[in-house]
């Protein structure tokens, strides 16, 4: 596979691409991580959210 | 399970958590054909091998247009039934349709030096793009910065239907006003006017993308409901405090 003479232009969109997509799952993956690890401290401390109160 | 039942949060989270990784087993071999057609594609008689740009370009530029859609859509779920799923549909759309819109214009750019010989000219069909880049990180700012979540969403939403007059500018401004970027090459009346060879690994590529944008949206709304969980017990948890 040859890119031609603008090769450098492929591969920098490719790159910007790869380096949006890998940024955006990474902010998804550590935000649920983060998310969980809150949630688990506070169902811990025992807090419940009003929906799961019986009675 | 019922359509209607997925209103409800809890179940939405249950089925988001069943289909996640399916969708990203379903993605990643998406990209894998994608790529592979993509980089084994032959050149375009007139770009040469720039045309490899166009695989990421075109499929970025739909989901770009495709997320506010899905924001203005959500908008309505909004402001008219006000609930709660709908705002967090909006809320997950738009950092992943900003994405999508920067890597369209980043993409674009790097393809036009080459091609056009330069980065950027301000026609209609790439200003419009940037304004929906604009849009985009206007309701971002609305959704960060507003102290009362509900208040953010509402002007969120109300920004969201305003900024969906520039869909139709974005789709029609090649056909609209004399611009340096192409007409309609892909759906058009008459049909495509790509090359197969070029058309196939193409049309695989935006696929996947969508996938990825599905996917990314739907793990992004269970983000955001597990946010409103913590944010919810921990009121919960002020209120008990000062009673």
């Amino acid at each position: 596979m040859s890119l031609g003479p603008h090769a450098d232009f492929i591969v920098a969109a490719y790159a910007v691409t790869l380096f949006v997509v890998a940024a955006l799952i990474g902010w998804v993956v550590l935000d649920y991580v983060a998310q969980r690890r809150i949630l688990g401290d506070l169902e811990e401390r025992g807090l419940t959210r009003r929906s799961q109160r019986k009675g | 399970m019922p359509v209607v039942d997925l209103a409800n949060p809890t179940r939405f989270l249950a089925l988001v958590n069943r289909i996640l990784p399916w969708l990203i087993a379903a993605t990643a071999i998406l990209f894998a054909v994608g790529l592979f057609r993509a980089m084994n594609a032959p050149d375009d008689y007139q770009q040469g091998a720039t045309v490899k740009i166009m695989f990421l370009h075109v499929p970025a530029a739909w989901l770009g247009m495709f997320g506010w859609a899905l924001m203005s859509v959500a908008a309505l779920g909004t402001l008219v039934w006000r609930h709660p799923l709908a705002d967090v549909a909006a809320k997950a759309a738009a950092p992943i349709g900003a994405a999508f819109t920067f890597i369209c214009l980043v993409t674009g750019s790097l393809w036009g030096r080459p091609t056009w010989g330069t980065y950027w000219v301000w026609d209609a069909r790439l200003t419009s793009m940037l304004v929906l880049l604009v849009l985009y990180f206007g309701v971002l700012a609305l959704y960060w910065t507003a102290e009362e979540p509900g208040r953010g969403a509402r002007a969120a939403a109300i920004l969201s239907l305003v900024g969906a007059v520039n869909l139709p500018i974005i789709k029609f401004s090649v056909d609209w006003w004399n611009t340096l970027h192409q007409p309609a090459s892909v759906f058009r009346m008459g049909g495509s006017t790509i090359d197969p060879a070029i058309l196939g690994p193409l049309l695989i590529m935006a696929l996947a993308f969508t996938f990825l944008f599905v996917t990314l949206h739907l793990a992004v709304m269970r983000n955001e409901i597990l946010r409103r969980r913590v944010r919810s017990m921990r009121l919960i948890q002020a209120q008990e405090l000062h009673a």
